[in-house]
Formats: structure tokens, C-alpha cells, sequence
């Protein structure tokens, strides 16, 4: 695999997203790293092609924000925001996340081996997260679709106003969020948990110690005995 | 006596100003249902508005332009302050953002259509871009909003322009609402939500909160789009001064701001009625921010809210707009609460003209809908054609009042051109009061 280095403390992120935004047929298969991002914003977002960027360091807010196909693997800690709205692909983060980890991601899988923020998950709309430690409060808030894989504990109000995503939880939650309800395990639901923990390096870890987290969809209606929930 | 008594005068029956039967029919359908009301449009009560400014055109002090010799350009520029790629439009007049789904499908090509015909741009709304509005806009600005509905990069690409909305004029701090009705199998995949559920829309951004964070999403956006696409931030008028000045701050290229009066598919009628200020209150105040910034006409203000004729689109050009966008007016031009459809609009309890339960899914006129058969009244070329004469009118009748205070482009209107009908709209507007040199607030009576 060809690989190229870019140093971020030489050479300005535009012209570097830019190159990696370059005609995909070019891109494909490449292996890119980035040295000394040094926390640096807005670093691989909106990648479109087959390659794998490798952050030597931390990143700021919304690393490989709305990623496609790509494999981005940072090898520190982000800021908010990472792989928001992610497509496709696959997001490494073997550090910590902060807020909004994945937020309103659509496809692909987000790892982060360290704990996330408050609001991971956020509006999720169909990507996968596992996260190897904790996640802080509010996660999974609105989360629409898709999978989230907890090792740690969870903060207050997991899940609320969730709508058809599966929170799995092998800590303690704190509180759940309106309308979040524990669901019983079934074999499709564990079969997921099971891929996701294989794919994320956490192939060794016992899936029945999950509880199945979801939607008690009590409130897909408006209802006026429901107002103290809204 | 008993005669007597028959010639006691009575007192007529008389409503109250306050409990009025609009008041009373609220208070008996609240107590009825336990929810609050639910409806389309924008603020309905009478608001100090641009009705209550007027033009003081040419006489012997200026002198004005030949109407239809004189040249008086109506072209605008947008997105001059970072984008590779600025919009140019032939009409200050674009079409405000509305989704696909509080919206038809042939509805928004429509849109497409007559705003492609005069050179004009139309906007995407919560829930994502269709390729029937791709398709038929030549300009088309997509909008990035907190529930995110549809967003996809691919689309983000496929755009002129990116609106990151932070609020609208008509519920400013409040999410979208689209219910069960018109969450049909399209609108639901497109949102990625379970079919026929009642649909919030966050209120807030899902991954950042202030100034300091909207200015990285602003540069993540960017950098998406490799700089090229210029970048607007919507807001509701609350506070214009200040939002506008850290829209700026965070690197907006364009600022819309919507007044209270503005359209939405669906709010509480308290949050329409109630909550932020009309656009003649706030275009002053945002116009002095991007002046004290020196940013007046490097980054474009467009503002909305009850835009009607081309005399309210110069009234907020002499204000110090760049453009303006309309929801409404774009809508009844497509041939929304149409008096020939009184029949239908008796039989949902209402009449052609008062016509406000958008969120229902069954609007006659097939525009506010997502019903197959109600769709199909819209034929796109008729109604598109439709939306392009009124466009045209608009944007002639502003020439008209440009050219009659000697204005050789709708951009060379000013404040100095207008005065106000009453000292509410004085104080607002900031320009005298009709006859006098008093503008309350600024100077003595
Ligand atoms: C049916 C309808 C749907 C709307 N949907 C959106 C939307 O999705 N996003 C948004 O920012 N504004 C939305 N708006 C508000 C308009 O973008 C615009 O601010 C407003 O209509 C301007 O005021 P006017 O209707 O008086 O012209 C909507 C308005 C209407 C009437």
C-alpha cells in the first residue's frame, strides 16, 4: 500500500482535505498519515474514496465529520463532533471523545476505545458507535436509528425521546431518558451485538452481560396525557 | 307601564376587544382537547410592518429615472466574502426554505421552476433535498438544520449554497413539527423515522452550541466543500444586532433574518403569535451590525416575513437588505387558498384565505400535502409559471418606486427615501415620521 505523509504543522489542513477530497480512482487503496495535528479542527472531513488516514495525535472538533467509505483511525483523543454524520466507513478513535461523538451518523462504524461526552449518539440516524469505556449524559437523545455499544456505564437520561435505535449497555446507566425502556435481548438483537463487538477488538467480551436499551414509543403520538413527558 | 318598559333603549350586544370570537373559539377548543393549537403560516394579528413606510420619490430637490428607458438593475451578488463560487441572481427576490414534506413534491419543482425562469434561487427545508427540486433550480441553497433529516455530504456537494439555519421568524428557539399525516413512506425514508409517527425537529444543533462552535462547523463546511460554496446563517429576529454580529464573527457569508410574521408548516399558535419581533423592528438593528463590523455589503443580509409586492422589497432594500426570500406569497402565487376552491376549504371548516391547518395533509390545493391524489392538482409548469409572473411583477413594481426616487439599481435605495406613517414604524425603521424630522429614539420632536 502507498502510503503519504502530510505534516500539519507544515503544510496548511485546507490544501490537505482538499488533496484527500481528490478524484477517487487516484485515491483508492493510498494510506495516508497525518503528523502533528495538534488538536487542529475539521481534520479528513468529508472524505469520499476508499483510502485510510492515519492522525498521529489528537484532533479537534469533527475529525472525519460526515465520512465516506474512508478508514480514519486517530491515535489520540477528539474533540466534539467526530464522524458527525458519518455515511460509510469506519472511524477510529483510540483515545477519547469528547461531545456529540457521532452524532446523526447515518452509516459505517465509529470506534472510540476510551470514554465519550455528553450527547454521543445524538440523532443517530443509522451508523454503529462502540464506545470501550463510558459514555456522559444525554447520550442517544433523539437517536433514531442504528446501534450504540456501551462497555461502561451511561450518564442521565440515556435514550430520551429515542426513537427505533438499540442502546447496548454493559454498565450502569444512571437514569433513562423519556420514554427509554430496558427491551429483552433477543437472538437478532444479540447477533448484532456480537458483530459489533467482534469488529470494534472486543470480540473476548461476554455479550449477555448487556442489558438491550430502546424505545418505549409511547410518545410517537402527540397526546395530552403525555404533556408531562414532552 | 308595561308599555313604558318596551321603550327602555337596550344596549346592542357587544363583543369584547380583549375575549374576541377568535380568543373565545381557542379558549372552548383548548378546554375541549387538553393541546395546544397547532397551525401553518405566520403571525396573523396586525403588526407594525412595511405598510407603514412610505417613499418620498423624485420632485424638485432629486430628480427621477425615465420608468423603462433608465436602466435600474435588479441583480445581486451573494457570498462575495469567502466563497470560490458567489451566487449571482438576476432578482433580489429568492424563495425561502421549505421542506420536502410539509411541502409536495410538485410543489417544490414548481418553486424550482419559477425561480429558475427569472434567475432567482430556491432553498431546500427540514428533510433533505429531492432530486425533483435539484433538478428543476438552477440556484439551489440547501439548508443544514438541527434535526438534520436527510442530510448526506453528497447532497451538501451537490449544492449552490449551504443555509445553516439556527431559527426561523416564526418560532425563533423552536424546532419543526411535521405529524403523522404527512409522514408518508418517502417522507419517513427520507428522514430515517418510523412511518406515520408525530415528528419533532430538535431546536438546537446536535453538535454544537454557541458562537465559538458554530464558527468551526462553519470551517468544517467549508473544508466539505473545499471552500467553494458561500455559506448563509438563518435566524429569527429576536435580537438582529447581536445575533448578526456573531453570525459574522463565526464567518457567515450571507445572514437571513426572519420577522415574526414569517411562514412555517407547523408551530404552536402561541410561538407564532408570541415569541420574536416583526422584520421592520429588526432590520436596522442587524444592518448596524454589519456596518459597525464594516461587513454592509460584504456579507449580504437577506431578510423575510410577510414580503408581499415589490414595494415591501424595496422598503427592505432602502433599509439596508441585499435580498429578500418569501415562504407565503410564493405559495398563494402557486395557488394556495385559492378562492375557487371555497367549496373544499368549507368543508374543512374554514375559508379561502384563513386556510392554516398545513400540518393536516389535506390542503385542496395540493401544495401542503402529501396525499397522492390532492398532489396531483399542482401541475408544476402552470404553477411555476404562475410563481415566475408574479416574481417578475415584484421585481418590476420595486423598480418602478427605485426608479421614481432616482435610483439607477435597487441597491442605491436608502433610508433617506422613506419616512413612516406612524411613530411605532418611525422608531423601528429609524426614518422621520411622515412631515416632520422626528425619528423617535434619535432625534427631538
Ligand atoms: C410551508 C412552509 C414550510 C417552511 N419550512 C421551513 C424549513 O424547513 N426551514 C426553514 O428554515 N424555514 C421554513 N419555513 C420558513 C421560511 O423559510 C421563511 O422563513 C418564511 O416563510 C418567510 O416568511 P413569509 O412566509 O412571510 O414569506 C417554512 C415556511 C412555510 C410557509
Amino acid at each position: 500500500m502507498e502510503t503519504l505523509t502530510f505534516d500539519l504543522d507544515k503544510k496548511p489542513l485546507r490544501e490537505i482535505n482538499q488533496f484527500l477530497h481528490g478524484d477517487a480512482s487516484t485515491l483508492n487503496g493510498k494510506s495516508i498519515v497525518i503528523e502533528n495535528p495538534n488538536g487542529a479542527h475539521n481534520i479528513a472531513v468529508g472524505l469520499k474514496a476508499d483510502v485510510e488516514v492515519t492522525i498521529k495525535g489528537h484532533a479537534g472538533y469533527y475529525a472525519a465529520g460526515m465520512n465516506q467509505l474512508a478508514k480514519v483511525v486517530v491515535e489520540g483523543s477528539v474533540g466534539s463532533g467526530v464522524a458527525e454524520n458519518m455515511m460509510s466507513g469506519h472511524v477510529h478513535v483510540k483515545g477519547f471523545a469528547s461531545n456529540a461523538a457521532g452524532a446523526t451518523a447515518n452509516g459505517g462504524l465509529l470506534v472510540i476505545d476510551g470514554d465519550a461526552g455528553l450527547r454521543c449518539a445524538i440523532a443517530l440516524k443509522g451508523a454503529d458507535i462502540v464506545v470501550g469505556g463510558s459514555v456522559g449524559s444525554f447520550s442517544a437523545f433523539m437517536a433514531q436509528a442504528g446501534n450504540l455499544v456501551i462497555l461502561g456505564d451511561a450518564g442521565e437520561g440515556l435514550g430520551d425521546s429515542i426513537y427505533e435505535a438499540r442502546l447496548f449497555v454493559r454498565g450502569k446507566v444512571k437514569s433513562l431518558g423519556a420514554d427509554c425502556e430496558e427491551k429483552v435481548m433477543g437472538p437478532e438483537e444479540r447477533k448484532i451485538l456480537v458483530d459489533l463487538l467482534s469488529r470494534s477488538g472486543h470480540g473476548d467480551v461476554d455479550p449477555d452481560s448487556f442489558k438491550l436499551y430502546g424505545s418505549a414509543r409511547t410518545l410517537y403520538h402527540f397526546h395530552v396525557d403525555n404533556a408531562g413527558a414532552y | 307601564m308595561s308599555d313604558q318598559s318596551h321603550k327602555i333603549p337596550q344596549t346592542e350586544p357587544r363583543f369584547s376587544a380583549t375575549f374576541d370570537t377568535s380568543t373565545m373559539s381557542e379558549i372552548r377548543r383548548a378546554a375541549a382537547t387538553g393541546i395546544y393549537d397547532i397551525r401553518g403560516g405566520g403571525a396573523k394579528r396586525k403588526l407594525p410592518h412595511f405598510d407603514d413606510l412610505l417613499f418620498l420619490g423624485a420632485s424638485v430637490s432629486r430628480y427621477p429615472l425615465e420608468g423603462y428607458r433608465e436602466k435600474c438593475g435588479t441583480d445581486v451578488v451573494l457570498g462575495t466574502r469567502f466563497a470560490k463560487k458567489p451566487i449571482h441572481l438576476k432578482t433580489p427576490v429568492t424563495i425561502a426554505g421549505m421542506s420536502f414534506g410539509a411541502l409536495s413534491g410538485p410543489a417544490k419543482e414548481s418553486l424550482g421552476r419559477g425561480a429558475s425562469a427569472v434567475g432567482t434561487s430556491t432553498t431546500t427545508g427540514d428533510g433533505g433535498m429531492t432530486p425533483e427540486e435539484r433538478g428543476h433550480s438552477t440556484t439551489l441553497v440547501y439548508q443544514y438544520l438541527p434535526s438534520r433529516y436527510g442530510m448526506n455530504p453528497d447532497d451538501l456537494r451537490k449544492a449552490d449554497a449551504i443555509e445553516v439555519v439556527v431559527g426561523q421568524g416564526a418560532k425563533p428557539g423552536g424546532g419543526g413539527m411535521l405529524l403523522g399525516q404527512k409522514i408518508t413512506k418517502r417522507v419517513a425514508k427520507m428522514r430515517c423515522l418510523p412511518e406515520g409517527i408525530d415528528q419533532r425537529s430538535s431546536c438546537r444543533h446536535p453538535d454544537w452550541t454557541g458562537p465559538d462552535d458554530l464558527e468551526i462547523k462553519i470551517a468544517e463546511l467549508r473544508e466539505i466543500t473545499d471552500w467553494e460554496k458561500p455559506i448563509y446563517v438563518k435566524v429569527g429576529a429576536t435580537r438582529p444586532y447581536f445575533d448578526v454580529a456573531l453570525a459574522v464573527k463565526a464567518g457567515a457569508d450571507v445572514v437571513v433574518l426572519d420577522g415574526m410574521q414569517g411562514g412555517t408548516a407547523a408551530t404552536q399558535e402561541v410561538f407564532i403569535e408570541h415569541v420574536g419581533i416583526p422584520i421592520l423592528a429588526a432590520i436596522r438593528p442587524a444592518v448596524q451590525a454589519l456596518q459597525d463590523m464594516g461587513m454592509h455589503r460584504k456579507v449580504q443580509l437577506i431578510v423575510s416575513g410577510g414580503i408581499r409586492n415589490g414595494a415591501d422589497v424595496a422598503k427592505a432594500l432602502a433599509l439596508g437588505a441585499d435580498a429578500v426570500a418569501i415562504g407565503t406569497a410564493a405559495l398563494v402565487a402557486l395557488g394556495d387558498n385559492d378562492p375557487h376552491l371555497e367549496e373544499e376549504y368549507k368543508k374543512l371548516g374554514t375559508t379561502a384565505g384563513a386556510y392554516d391547518d398545513w400540518h393536516e395533509g389535506r390542503d385542496p390545493a395540493g401544495i401542503t400535502t402529501q396525499d397522492p391524489e390532492l398532489m396531483k392538482r399542482v401541475d408544476p409548469v402552470q404553477a411555476g409559471r404562475r410563481l415566475a409572473n408574479y416574481l417578475s411583477v415584484m421585481t418590476m413594481e420595486a423598480q418602478v418606486i427605485a426608479r421614481a426616487c432616482g435610483k439607477s439599481h435597487l441597491h442605491n435605495l436608502e433610508p433617506e427615501d422613506l419616512v413612516a406613517l406612524t411613530v411605532e414604524a418611525s422608531a423601528m425603521a429609524k426614518v422621520p415620521l411622515a412631515g416632520t424630522t422626528w425619528i423617535p429614539g434619535v432625534t427631538k420632536y
